[in-house]
């Protein structure tokens, strides 16, 4: 089989990467402001960033061309200002499949901060801690086996997003197609042995990603 | 009490229902027919007539691009009728065995056109404009599954633009999806079918007529083994009569 199989694996794992590390971060703030802090509309916040789990991706694909095409009020922002255009871009199938994704780590990190007792927060502080040092030597300890099985939840939701990045990135062999993206096109034009081939690819890469996190894992079932 | 179980009862209520339900699904008086995305509006109008001259049919479409389609009922989807966008397509079909034989037929020709956005200020007149460096996407059926897509590829092959445009090319599933993308600005220009740029004069503009290496014409055939033959040979026969190839040219189709 060509290169191009391996640039698409390459593009995948790099699209999947980034839309995790993004995820890590905005998981455990808003995860971490979810569960510690009272405002008006917590629960509503939830709600509407919990959506893209129960959404169908379409939906949240249409939303997007809409939000960031060239028309939609963010899109022109963007382009007027920055020169940045999302549309068609392997940036713009990040997007979705952060977005697409995030409900999984905001979800666990929540109830992993939750669990994690106030008590010691406080002890943490009596023995002379700042709020940065309590929230990065004590809360996030405590609460990372729950923040890391979200976020391998994350990488391989991301690894198999289709719906919204097919609408949004499109399908630009070497810049925006996926894997998921390049067996769908496989199969319509009935090429069933790129098809195949690119099954197992995926089915291989998505085992590896499973074993690591196994390995990962002692520490999420220590507990 | 003469009813010592009811809940029993009504569960096994809500089975049979259950169980009607879907064998109806799969009512032997549907007709499912097959057809190139192009084709949705002027089909989805033939629909209803087709039912009114044969009572107690009921026409199921199913659009997708031709090569999709194909791939569909290769693996044995219940489709009784394949219409393409192009010759290529039903010949894949013909070679891997899953026409009626004798049933295929041309119905209706089309024009490829390129398009752009109604508010392009580029001043694009043709495919040869493609080079400018403003012209950064070009929305292109993926020729290897969308028929749009080989007409596109052939007629800029012939004008030896194929290798300006295919860097710059942003493959769509379906001439629709490439109507959309220009539609909403995101390609700077594209190429569909003249009656595809029909149905969205409003958003989109005409900037030339492309002639194709090959004319491009519709076949429709009868698939082998149609749960519902006699139906699919009347509808080959319909999509012919006066009265639908009027519809047909209304929506901009020519003749074959």
């Amino acid at each position: 089989m060509d290169a191009s199989v391996w640039i698409t694996l390459a593009l995948t794992l790099k699209v999947a990467g980034c839309a995790t590390v993004i995820n890590l971060v905005l998981g455990v703030a808003v995860g971490w402001l979810l569960a510690r802090r009272r405002f008006i509309g917590r629960e509503f916040l939830d709600a509407v960033l919990t959506l893209p789990m129960v959404l169908p991706p379409t939906v949240l694909g249409y939303y997007l061309l809409v939000v960031i095409g060239k028309r939609g009020w963010l899109g022109a922002w963007l382009q007027n200002t920055f020169g940045i255009n999302l549309i068609f871009t392997w940036q713009g199938a990040v997007l979705a499949a952060t977005i697409v994704a995030f409900p999984l780590v905001l979800k666990s990190a929540r109830t992993a901060f939750e669990l994690v007792d106030p008590q010691l927060e406080r002890a943490a502080r009596v023995l002379g801690l700042n709020e940065w040092q309590v929230f990065f030597r004590v809360t996030v300890p405590m609460a990372w086996p729950g923040i890391l099985a979200g976020t391998l939840l994350v990488f391989a939701r991301s690894l198999g997003e289709f719906g919204a990045t097919l609408m949004v990135a499109g399908s630009i062999p070497g810049r925006t197609q996926t894997l998921s993206v390049a067996v769908y096109e496989a199969v319509q034009a009935g090429e069933d042995n790129v098809a195949s081939f690119l099954v197992a690819i995926t089915s291989i890469t998505c085992i590896v990603v499973l074993l690591a996190s196994g390995r990962l894992a002692p520490t999420v079932r220590a507990r | 009490m003469n009813h010592p179980h009811p809940r029993r009862e009504l569960g096994a209520a809500l089975l049979a229902a259950a169980i009607a339900t879907f064998s109806f699904a799969a009512n032997a008086a549907d007709l499912t027919v097959s057809a190139a995305a192009s084709l949705t509006n002027a089909f989805k109008e033939l629909g209803p007539a087709f039912e009114a001259q044969n009572p107690g049919t009921t026409v199921v479409f199913n659009f997708a691009s031709s090569d999709a389609l194909l791939a569909q009922i290769a693996k044995g989807a219940p489709a009784d009728v394949f219409a393409s966008a192009d010759q290529d397509a039903m010949d894949k079909a013909d070679a891997q065995k899953v026409l009626a034989a004798g049933t295929r037929r041309n119905f209706v020709g089309n024009t490829l056109v390129m398009i752009v956005p109604s508010d392009s200020t580029l001043g694009l007149k043709g495919p040869a404009d493609l080079a400018k460096l403003e012209v950064k996407r070009v929305a292109i059926g993926n020729p290897a599954s969308v028929p749009v897509g080989r007409y596109t590829r052939g007629a800029l092959e012939a004008a030896k633009l194929w290798g300006t445009v295919e860097p710059k090319a942003v493959m769509a599933q379906s001439v629709r999806q490439a109507l959309d993308y220009v539609a909403r600005g995101e390609t700077e220009a594209g190429f569909v079918y003249a009656t595809d740029a029909g149905i969205m004069k409003d958003k989109v503009k005409v900037v030339a007529t492309i002639p194709t290496e090959t004319s491009v014409t519709y076949p429709i055939a009868a698939v082998a083994g149609s749960p519902n033959p006699d139906a699919a040979r009347k509808f080959l026969d319909f999509v012919l009569t006066p009265a639908a190839q009027a519809v047909l040219a209304r929506y901009g189709f020519g003749k074959p």
